[in-house]
């Protein structure tokens, strides 16, 4: 069945063949590796070096010129922003540089461990529920109950059955945002083994831990990353909410929550104390979302080729 | 030889309906309700009707996608609709299918090699990787696909190609009966004619049987040896082509073939409309499922089902009319 296309050399009269026309379209340049694909994907590339600078701050915070955060100085408190603290000193005299410097291990911390637990936990309940018909109803009516209960108030009440430290923060964010994630999984999977390609998997003899492997979990992939980058960002802000509310890191630990909880009576008159840790926390959520977004319009898999 | 390659006795595949509450099975749905027929090796059946009438049903319950309600599927004097999930798979093999949707029956994260690959894998066809490689390049050969394509995933072929490819997928288990659920009913004309030419070639070539599913008579009077009408479950009419092309029995074979265009304009002929619309399969009627809207209907189709019953050589009908005097 292999069409011909050459043409006869020998024309009928009358007929004349056609001039080469010149291409209509400039050929396009394939950009490929993950340099290519940051190219193509400038939303991508933009938040992901933002992400990639924060997270170098909080690996270098001891040597980015600060000072211990935690360092009491009664003598020049409330300092303004000015060449020796560069963003000004709180109520007890610690530098609010070096906290806020400090405070991105935690912001980071909380947000990268809960998308990643959330997202593991969340796949794997999804995907039970999502394959096993009578396991479904129970798993969901139990994610329904804990998704009637607002993330922030679940988290406060797990908060305040644990003593604080970063670690129950993880675990009680992580706790409230698992039925979001699970739900979005069971969706997909859901759909996905309603697909002509599963039923043929399915004739051609593969067996159900395969199939779940090689043609539900790669295709569930995308919508999860995309839906990861949301609760990462969550994450970070409702991690805020608790420390500026006192339910979360210990003030011991500076974060950016709860930096911004001490400079909160005081923010009429010292607005620098909350304005930091303020615009740290937008700039990372706004990163985290620029990623996220930038990966749903990427991750169609008919664009997906160089992933 | 002789014994049929598959036997489907009384297949039955009712779906429950469940109520919201406690998912109570409230009423079902009858897809399939009694459909018995036989393919032979290297036979192409045409399974036809209207939308809804159950034909893809029988396809997927041949090839155990579900299990059944009622009935029995026999492939090779082995039943195979009540076979544990670990013996099914091996049988497996011998049933392939393709289906409509040439987009969504490939997943599009893997490349053609590894799609074609799956099936050699599964059934440990290929006794080493080399093996593999050759089997795969033959598949392309097979289906006149270019092999350097196999790097490719299948959102960079046309319609007609990836069809190819589920096809290819299809004869990579070797198998000896492929279902065509649709196979060629989304392609564009000059495409379908390619690969119902296909699969005509494959099958002389590998004395492949085939049920080809399908709404479209040219294409089965082209390509079929025999055809079977279905109708809200129930095959009405069967018989070999030339028969139920020439000569159909059940009225509703006659209103089905009525419905082909004739491509002469000067042909005029009077079309056998039906009235109303397929009656649900919920609640499918009582007597003859045809009765509702049958021109010829009369008392005894309202209470009494009409069996299927031979006509003449080779062509069944379950019609009253046919077994009046």
């Amino acid at each position: 069945m292999t069409v011909s296309t050459t043409s006869s050399a020998v024309l009928p009269p009358g007929l004349v063949v056609a001039p080469q026309a010149p291409d209509l379209l400039v050929p396009v340049q394939v950009r490929r590796g993950v340099f290519g694909f940051l190219r193509n994907n400038p939303t991508v590339a933009i938040g992901g070096a933002i992400l990639l600078i924060l997270v170098l701050i909080g690996i270098f915070a001891p040597v980015l010129w600060t000072v211990d955060p935690t360092a009491l100085a009664p003598a020049k408190r409330m300092r303004p922003p000015s060449e020796l603290s560069w963003f000004g000193t709180d109520a007890l005299g610690r530098d609010v540089y070096s906290r806020v410097m400090f405070g991105a291990r935690v912001s980071l911390t909380v947000g990268l461990s809960v998308a990643l637990l959330a997202t593991l936990a969340g796949l794997a309940i999804g995907l039970v529920s999502g394959f096993v018909r009578w396991a479904d109803a129970i798993i969901m009516r139990i994610m329904d109950g804990l998704m009637s209960i607002p993330p922030i108030l679940l988290a406060i009440a797990l908060m305040a059955l644990t003593r604080g430290s970063v670690g129950n923060v993880i675990m009680a964010i992580t706790i409230a945002e698992i039925p979001r994630v699970s739900r979005l999984v069971r969706g997909v999977v859901l759909s996905l083994r309603e697909q002509p390609y599963v039923d043929a998997a399915v004739a051609c003899g593969t067996r159900t831990p395969m199939i779940i492997l090689r043609h539900i979990l790669p295709n569930t992939l995308a919508p999860l990353l995309v839906q990861a980058t949301y609760v990462c960002a969550s994450a970070m802000i409702v991690e805020a909410i608790l420390s500026f509310i006192g339910a979360g890191t210990p003030p011991t630990i500076p974060s950016w929550g709860n930096i911004m909880a001490e400079g909160r009576a005081l923010w009429q008159v010292k607005p620098f104390l909350v304005f930091f840790p303020a615009a740290f926390l937008s700039i990372t959520v706004l990163a985290v979302n620029l990623v996220g977004d930038g990966l749903r319009d990427a991750l169609d898999p008919r664009m997906a080729k160089n992933l | 030889m002789n014994a049929p390659l598959l036997q489907v006795n009384d297949l039955k595949k009712h779906f429950p309906i469940r109520g919201k509450l406690f998912r109570r099975s409230t009423s079902r749905v009858y897809a399939v309700d009694g459909v018995s027929f036989e393919i032979a090796r290297g036979e192409t059946l045409s399974l036809v009707g209207e939308s809804g009438c159950g034909k893809s049903t029988v396809g997927r319950a041949i090839l155990r996608l579900f299990d059944v309600t009622a009935g029995q599927v026999v492939l090779d004097g082995q039943r195979i609709d009540d076979l544990s999930a670990d013996r099914l798979r091996r049988i497996r093999r011998r049933v392939q299918v393709v289906f409509q949707d040439p987009f969504s029956s490939l997943n599009p994260r893997l490349s053609v090699r590894d799609i074609l690959a799956e099936p050699i894998r599964n059934f440990d066809l290929a006794k080493s990787s080399a093996e593999l490689e050759e089997k795969i390049a033959a598949l392309m050969d097979t289906v006149r696909l270019p092999r350097d394509a196999l790097d490719r995933r299948p959102h960079e072929f046309s319609g007609g190609q990836r069809q190819r490819i589920c096809i290819a997928r299809a004869l990579a288990a070797e198998p000896d009966l492929i279902v065509c659920d649709e196979a060629v009913s989304a392609l564009d004309v000059s495409v379908k004619a390619q690969i119902v030419n296909l699969l005509q070639d494959l099958q002389r070539e590998f004395g492949l049987a085939l049920l080809f599913i399908s709404h479209d008579l040219a294409i089965v009077e082209h390509m079929t040896h025999r055809v079977a009408v279905m109708y809200l479950g129930k095959i009405v009419e069967m018989a070999p082509r030339n028969r139920i092309f020439a000569e159909p029995k059940h009225p509703y074979t006659r209103a089905l073939l009525s419905a082909v265009p004739v491509p002469d304009p000067t042909v005029r002929r009077k079309p056998m409309i039906l009235k109303g619309d397929v009656p649900s399969p919920i609640n499918p009627p009582s007597g003859c499922r045809f009765h509702t809207r049958c021109p010829y209907v009369f008392d005894r189709c309202r209470t009494e089902e009409p069996e299927l019953r031979q006509t003449a050589e080779g062509q069944w009908a379950a019609c009253h009319l046919e077994s009046l005097p």
